[in-house]
Formats: structure tokens, sequence, C-alpha cells
């Protein structure tokens, strides 16, 4: 399904050139659920934006689906984000002046395929049945960060990519918030590919892959 | 564009309805102060042309007299034996009793067609017209002034100006005694006139093209500049409070900006949406600015045109008609000033790259470089306002030395103040009030547009007031050395006049004859007014140079008198011969003040007046009598005259009737200074809104350490009435130098004249004590939802959550 291959990428800095990614070749499955670990800089995030379109590599490819997206322009990669791909963030980017409601429903109507009928089963077993009307700033974190995976799997994308979704949440909210996403996207056969810190947390997912250094190691 | 986007983008004014006002209102305000300016302008230039159109009939080419002087009918004569299409003009002054008539004489059997005026027409109309009685042609308000006064029939046209008549050139030439000469030639559309074959014929014609600006729009080309001028302060004001409105909306959308696109809407996508958005604003606030225009031209008119009439002698209806025009200029200036006001947002956010992260106040941030920047272009800006004011000469350079010398101020009024803040927080030693400075100069860039704004409002305000008291001072000064005698006169009629001239003598101290002729001097038609030989001129009149025995020459036909205007305008030299009508050539002695007055004046003494120009009409006398006889003299003339009260005026009720005028001609200039200082206050409260929405994360560290939300709020309101008073005072010598250049270069210039500058500090206090009630109130929002913030709301800045 997500298919990576001899991806690079690399930031200029003050000290020069300084290199991300280097070669780096990686497969996800439909319905498989991945987590990318290691430290910090090792270009988790860089991997996660580059596969979400966000952010065009030096060199290597990205096929999505038998597509390839690697070289799109910006109106198409606009395309591929709205309609191939899901994004959750570690600061839950909801949009401020919107109800929750019309927030889950956001990705899904730009996209066309809002389901009236899957939004209810995703606002009920996400917990958030009470809170249609508020807006985010009315929300707790762990509220916040439920409204954000219920506009992602809304939307139906055939790749969900979550950048540290926990990582602002408790440990206990945490949990109930990875639990609700990885049984969403399960039920509904999607590929997750997540990043995070915490060992804990990715020993949940079907799947771990470790950067250090631009660089899989394990 | 997706529909379900844009929805998302413009849902964030649903939330922040007091933001959204802020912005309508802004463009709404620069679009009403503008367009309001221009209607009256266009209003008025609607009016000189028609005028133009009927009486100087300057849609068609003319001959005109190379030295101002007039044509010989045999001149004429031998321009139709030859074949030229022309049609003779006869142009004067006719008075009758008070009645100044603009009188035109007309050929209708040689002029070109539709260049008469409606009721001329032809058979019995025409037969009426060209009768030896004649008929006078006239506005119908001119007819009722005239009912009764005039032996010719009148005929009445609405499309005549009021104080204008249309006569046959037979009785134009009896009337104005012209005996065979005439003004001017029109000629026929569709003729060439070639200026070698003219030259040929008579050297002394020259040729007035067609569609040449008439003489009054010229005039009064200063006073439309000056409202343009403050009409465009206005706009730049209100698009300063654009800037502050959209570059919050922008700022506090980022991260929606930023969800947007990561759910794939493309950059282009968006801004389109964005432009798409401020389109739909500024057409709104447009159509508001537009009728809100409307009705300001509609309660400035009267003013203008009584401005207009006193200053210019301009016929101006006090009315405006709303015009299909206006709406697209309106709209159109109120979309051009949103994307001016919002460009360099829009790039910002064209340039803003996807992943970084949404940062707050990023708006009110402004770079070192940016500061020094501005700084850097203001002092140029000065630097180019002394040169001009060095090199340059002309109305357009006077404007553009004003523009410089205002902008350049305001350029460098951030950079200043930041420097003062910052001088005056290290040398703090107590560390709440270190923090009060520090945080008073961080506010700096976010506050520097509404300071800017203050900065021209209340400068325009100081420089305007200290031009017009400076101009009130001295003109009721002047006012009182030219209204010396304590009555004035004036006869219905030359028998009556006669009569008066025998029976005055021996019953007031002085007889002084107010006789005028109007005659072309130096190229250019002007009056000549004669002095008696009496102390009162001597010891009265404004003379600003002249020769020791200035009224000695005057008084014995050797000398002249000329007004400033003329003297300035020709560019004249006391000594230098002057050459006037009838072949009457004298010295020019001296020069007087002549404030008002539009047109170039010549004095010379009452004998030779009488001499050179005998037709001269003997209507009105000034006359010295003891203050305690003043009522004694009044009645007798009324009984032994049975003049109407009308005809005598004592001194007290002409001064009071001068300033009246007076004061109606700078009503307009006061109602626009209340108008911009208004904005420029809203752009404070706009401003302050503003700061105080992204001011949280900066305040909550403070509160944290055990400062109180009240104290918060007191630091709040002292920071805005220390920067407040900063403008204030750095507007004081701003004000003082645009004053300077009004009066020294701009009036000069425009009106031909040179007022003393006269400082009002108990002026300044009163604007000051005006604008710090603006002040207030625009802090007044901004204080209260700090002081009044809940703890909840402090503690967010803490929380990861925000």
């Amino acid at each position: 399904m997500l298919l990576i291959s001899g991806l690079t990428k690399h930031y200029a800095s003050a000290e020069g050139p300084v290199e991300v990614l280097k070669g780096i070749d990686f497969q996800l499955r439909s319905g498989e659920s991945v987590a990318l670990t290691g430290e910090s800089g090792s270009g988790k995030s860089t991997l996660l934006h580059l596969a979400g379109g966000l952010d065009r590599p030096d060199a290597g490819t990205i096929n999505l689906n038998g597509k390839d997206v690697t070289n799109l322009d910006d109106k198409q990669r606009a395309g591929y984000r709205r309609y191939q791909v899901g994004m959750i963030f570690q600061q839950f980017n909801l949009i401020p002046s919107l109800d929750v409601a019309s927030n889950i429903s956001f990705h899904a109507r730009l996209a066309g395929r809002h389901d009236p009928l899957w939004q209810e089963q995703l606002v009920e077993a996400l917990g958030l049945s009470l809170l249609l009307t508020r807006y985010p700033e009315q929300l707790s974190g762990g509220q916040q960060q439920r409204v954000a995976i219920g506009r992602t799997l809304a939307a139906k994308p055939s790749l969900v990519l979550a950048d540290e979704p926990t990582g602002n949440l408790d440990e206990a909210t945490g949990d109930n918030v990875l639990d609700l996403m990885l049984l969403l996207t399960r039920s509904a056969g999607l590929a997750l590919l997540m990043v995070t810190h915490s060992s804990r947390l990715a020993d949940r997912l079907d799947r771990k892959v470790i950067l250090r250094g631009g660089k899989i190691v394990a | 564009m997706s529909g379900i986007a844009f929805w998302a983008l413009i849902s964030h004014w649903r939330r922040k309805p007091l933001q959204f006002a802020t912005l309508i209102l802004g463009v709404a305000l620069a679009t009403a102060l503008w367009t309001g300016v221009q209607a009256i302008n266009a209003e008025a230039r609607a009016s000189y042309a028609r005028a133009a159109s009927v009486l100087e009939q300057n849609e068609l080419t003319q001959l005109v007299p190379r030295d101002g002087a007039v044509i010989p009918i045999a001149t004429y004569a031998r321009l139709r034996r030859d074949g030229w299409a022309v049609s003779p003009v006869i142009e004067g002054e006719y008075r009758v009793g008070t009645i100044r008539l603009r009188l035109i004489g007309i050929d209708p059997l040689t002029a070109p067609p539709g260049t008469g005026v409606s009721p001329i027409g032809n058979g019995k109309d025409l037969v009426d017209f060209i009768s030896v009685k004649g008929r006078l042609i006239v506005s119908p308000t001119t007819a009722r002034a005239l009912q009764g006064k005039v032996d010719i029939a009148l005929n009445v046209s609405d499309s005549l100006p009021d104080n204008a008549a249309f006569a046959d050139i037979s009785v134009a030439d009896r009337l104005l005694q012209r005996k065979g000469s005439v003004t001017r030639l029109v000629v026929s559309p569709g003729r060439k006139i070639s200026a070698a074959a003219l030259s040929a014929i008579d050297p002394e014609l020259q040729i007035r093209e067609a569609g040449e600006q008439p003489d009054v729009a010229r005039l009064t080309d200063s006073f439309h500049l000056n409202l343009t001028a403050f009409g465009f302060l206005s706009f730049i004001v209100g698009l300063f409070i654009v800037y502050a409105a959209t570059g919050l909306s922008l700022e506090q959308r980022r991260a929606t900006f930023r969800t947007l696109r990561a759910v794939g809407v493309s950059l282009r996508s968006l801004v389109a949406m964005l432009i798409f958005e401020l389109t739909l604003f500024a057409l709104a606030s447009g159509v508001i600015g537009v009728v809100a225009g409307y009705f300001l031209a509609t309660a400035l008119m009267p003013g203008v045109a009584s401005s207009l009439r006193g200053l210019y002698g301009a016929a101006v209806p006090g009315v405006v008609t709303l015009r299909p025009e206006w709406w697209v200029s309106g709209l159109a200036i109120a979309m051009i000033g949103t994307a001016m006001a919002s460009a360099n947002n829009f790039l910002q956010i064209w340039r803003m790259p996807i992943l970084v992260a949404a940062q707050a106040q990023a708006w009110a941030r402004m770079s070192v470089f940016a500061l020094r920047a501005q700084a850097i272009v203001g002092a140029a800006l000065l630097c180019l306002a002394a040169i001009l004011i060095e090199v340059g000469s002309g109305l357009i350079t006077g404007f553009t030395v004003l523009g410089c010398l205002l902008l350049g101020c305001a350029l460098l009024l951030p950079s200043v103040l930041s420097l003062v803040l910052g001088l005056i927080a290290r040398r703090s030693a107590e560390p709440l009030t270190k923090w009060f400075w520090a945080d008073t100069r961080l506010q700096m860039p976010g506050l520097s547009m509404a300071l800017m704004a203050l900065l021209l409002a209340l400068s325009a305000n100081i420089g305007v007031g200290t031009m017009v008291s400076s101009f009130r001072t001295t003109f009721l000064g002047w006012l009182d050395q030219r209204l010396a005698a304590e009555l004035y006169v004036t006869a219905r009629d030359e028998t009556e006049a006669s009569r008066l001239r025998q029976w005055l003598p021996g019953r007031v101290k002085a007889v002084l004859p107010i006789w005028n002729v109007e005659g072309q001097v130096l190229g250019q038609s002007l009056q000549i007014f004669g002095v008696a030989d009496d102390a009162t001129y001597r010891d009265e009149w404004p003379v600003l140079v002249g020769t020791d025995n200035v009224w000695e020459e005057v008084t014995a036909g050797r000398g002249a008198l000329i007004n400033e205007q003329l003297w300035r305008g020709k560019k004249l030299f006391v000594g230098q011969p002057l050459a006037l009508p009838n072949g009457l050539n004298v010295v020019i002695a001296g020069v007087y003040s002549d404030y008002g007055n539009p047109a170039g004046q010549v004095i010379i003494g009452i004998k030779t007046l009488e001499r050179y120009f005998p037709e001269v009409s003997k209507l009105r006398y000034g006359l010295r009598v003891d203050p305690m006889r003043e009522e004694t003299v009044r009645n007798l003339l009324v009984h032994e005259f049975g003049l109407p009260a009308t005809s005598i005026v004592d001194q007290a009720a002409l001064k009071r009737q001068s300033r009246a005028v007076f004061e109606q001609t700078f009503l307009v200039t006061g109602a626009l200074n209340v108008l911009t200082l208004a904005v420029a206050g809203f752009a404070m409260f706009s401003s302050l809104l503003t700061l105080s929405a992204v001011r949280l994360p900066q305040l909550a560290p403070v509160w944290a350490m055990g400062l109180r939300r009240r104290d918060l709020a007191i630091a709040e309101l002292a920071r805005t009435l220390a920067l407040w008073t900063a403008t204030f005072v750095a507007a004081i010598p701003l004000g003082l130098g645009l004053a300077w250049v009004l009066l020294t270069i701009i009036n000069v210039e425009a009106f031909g004249w040179r007022l003393p500058m006269q400082i009002f500090p108990l002026d300044w206090l009163r604007l000051g004590a005006i604008a710090l009630l603006a002040a207030l109130v625009s802090m007044a929002i901004p204080v209260w939802r700090l002081a009044t913030l809940l703890p909840a709301q402090l503690l967010t800045v803490f929380a990861n959550e925000r």
C-alpha cells in the first residue's frame, strides 16, 4: 500500500546541510499499524511529513496504492492530502471557530466523503455525543485529540499518519485515545503510521520501526 | 475554492464580532471620508464646468487680446470680412445698486449654434432679445433680486448661475460703456485657426483653445487640493485600521491555515479564499462607506459652498447629487485600499511554509531591521522635505513638502519612542517599573500603526488649527484697519450719489469714496480703486512695504498701491512702473495686505481715478463720523434721502458679517479635523483591541508572580497613556512645522498672501483634552476585558492545551 524507497532529505543549517533521512526503504500494508520510534532528531517527523505530502524529498520515491506521489506539484499534493491521507497532530490543530460537529465533518466534507452514519458511529465511539456544540477552546486536551481523531477517520483516508497524538496527554488519557484510534483504524481497515517516543505505546501497534541517524535500524 | 473550506475560514469572524466590526468600520470610515471629499470636489468642479460652459463658452476656441486689453470692433469687422467665422462677446461687471452682475453680451445672429441660453431661441424671443430695449437673461434667484431695480425686461433661465446675466451685445455695450470694443471672439466649432494666420491679421490677438480649465477652477484648485489632502490623510489613517484588523485576523488563523493545508487545501486555493473573503468585506464596507460619504458630503457641502463663495466668489450649489460614478469610484477605492492594507499580510501567508508551527504574535512582532528601515525612510523623507523647501516652488511642491514632513515624522516615531523607552527601562531600578517600561517597549510594534495614525491626526489638527487661528487673529486686526469708517452708505443711483456728495460735507468728519472700475492690468482683469487724500488711510491702512511718502505719491496721481496678491503673483517691486488702462502710467508706491480677496487690486488717487475713468460708478462711500453722532447721521440719511436701512451699514455690522464669512469658511476644515481625529481614535481602539487579544501570554506570568488583575489593568491604562502623551508631545513640533509650511509655502502659492505665524498653546491643551478623552474611550473595552479576566483564562497560558 505505502511503499517508500531510497528516501533522502536534508535541511540547511548554520553549520551547513544536515542530512535527516539517508535512503529510507519502508513498506506499510493496508490495515497495518506501525509505530515509528527513535531519538529526537532521528527523522521520524520528517518521514511522516514526506509520507503525508507536506514536504518534498531530495531523492527516493513514495508510492501510495500503486501511484507515485513523490514529485507532485502543490495542487496535486493538496489533492493527495485531501483524498488519500489523514493526519493527526500532537497539537490537535482543530479549527477554533468551528464547533465539534463541524470540526469532525470538515475533512470528510472537503473530500466529498461525508457519511452521516459513519460520523455518528465515530462520535459515539469517541464519546463526543455531548460535546458536539462546543468549541475547541471549551474542551480538555483529551477531548480535543478525540475530535482530531474523529475528523481524520470520518474522511476515511487510506493512510492515517499520526505525529505523537498522545504527546500532550496524560498517560491514562493517552492510552484511552490510542485504544480508540487502533480500534477504529483496524475496524475500518486503514493503515496507520504513528510517530511516538513511548516504547510502551509502540509495543501496542502491529509493528515497530526504529530510526537512528536518518536510517532504519530495526 | 471549496465552499466548506471557505465556510471554515470565515467562521472565524462569527466568533470575533468586535474584530469584524473594526475591519468593516475601518474600510467604511476610510472610504466615507475619501468619497465624501471627492464628492464635494466633483460637485464643485461640475458646477464650475457648467458655469464655464454657459458663461465663458469654454467649449469653443476663442480669440483673446494678448495683453488682456480689449479687441477693437474694427479688428472683428476685418476678421469677418476675411471670412473668419467668429462671433463677438462683451463681458464685464455691471452694478445694479448693491448687486454686482457678471454681464455677458453676445450676438445671437453670429454666435455658434448651441452656445446661447435657452430663452433666446428663434422667433419672438430672438426679436425681443435683440431689440433696442433688450432683455436680460438671468437665473431665477438673480431675477428675484433684480425685480423692480432695472428697467430692462428679465427672462429667466435655469441654466445660468446666480449673479450673471446674458444680453444682446448692443445692450451690453451700452450698459458697460464699452464704445464698440469687445472682450473676446468665439470661433465656430470645426473651424481651424492657425496662429500664423491670426498673427498676420492682428498680432495682438491670441488663441485660447477649447476646453481649457475655467478661471475659477484654477483659482479653487488649492482649496480642493486641501480637501483632497485631508481626505487622503483620513484614508491613510483608515487603512492603518484595516492593516491592524487583517493582520490580527490572519495571525489568529495561522493554525487554521496550517490545518486547512494539511487536510488538502492548496496554498493557491487558501490565498484565493482569503482574497475573496476580503473582497466581500471591502465591497460591503465600501457600500457603507459610499453611503456615509454621501451623507458627509451633504452635511459639509453648504459650508464648502460658502467657503468657495467667500474665498473665490465661486457660485456652487450647496447640495450634493448622488452620482453613479461615486459608487464605482467609492467601491474601487475601498477595494484598492483594502488590497494595499492587506498586501503585506497576504505576502506573509504566501511565503509561510506549511511546516512552520503556528507562531503566536508574529503579527505584533516587528524585526529590528524593519524598524530601522522604517526610520531610514522617515529620515530620508525629512531630508527631501528640507531640500524641496530650499529649491522647490509651486503648490504641488508645497503639498509634497507637507506629505514628506508628515510621513517622515510618522515613520520615525516608533523608532524614537522605542529608543526612549529602552533608555528609561535601562535606567529603572525597581523591578516592576523596569518591567512596565520594557513591556511598553514590547508593545511598540503592535501599536506603531495606531500611534503613527494618532500623530498624523494630532499634528494635522495642531497645524491647521495654528494656521486658522493665525489667520483669524491677523484677519480681525486687518479688518479693524480696513473698516475704519464708522458708516458705509450706498446710493441707489448717480443722482442720489451726487446729492449725497453735496450734502455730506460738514455733517461728517470725512467722506471716503469707495469707487472702483474693472480694468486689465498686466494681462489680468482686476479692480482699480480710488482713495481720497485723508488721514484715515495714512493712519489705518495696512501697508506691508512702500516708499516713505506712499500716500502723497498715490493721492498726487504719481503712484499706486497694489495688493499683496498682485505683488507676489506678478513678482512686482516698489518703484516699478505700472501701466493701467486708458493710458494711465503710475509707479508702484507700496503694497497692502488684502486677505480673503482672490484677485489682484490696485489703488490710485481718487482724482486720478475720476480723470482717467470718468465712467466710474460713484455710489458707495465710507463715512468718518464721531461715534456719538453715528445714529444721528444714520437717521438723517434715512429721512433726508429716504435711503432704505440696507443701504447704510455700520462698521460693527460689516465686521460681524466679515467674521461670519470667515468662520463659515473654516467650518469645513474644522469638521474634517474632528473627523480625522475620530478616525485616529478608532485606529487606536482597533490596535488596543488587537493587542489585548494577544497580550495574555505576556501578562499571565506577571499575574502568576503576584500582580492582581486590577494592577495589570492599571498598568495597561498607564502604558497607553504614556504612549499617547509621548505621541502628543511629538505632534506639537510637527504640527507647528505643518503650520509653517501651510502659512509660508502653501497659502502664498494658493492665495497670494502670507500670514504671520502665531502660537496658541491653549488650543493645544483643548485638543489634548479631546484626544485624551478619545484615548480613554478607545482603551475602555480592552482594559475592562483585562480587569475582568477569569483566572482560568490566565491559567490556560501555562497549560499545554493552549
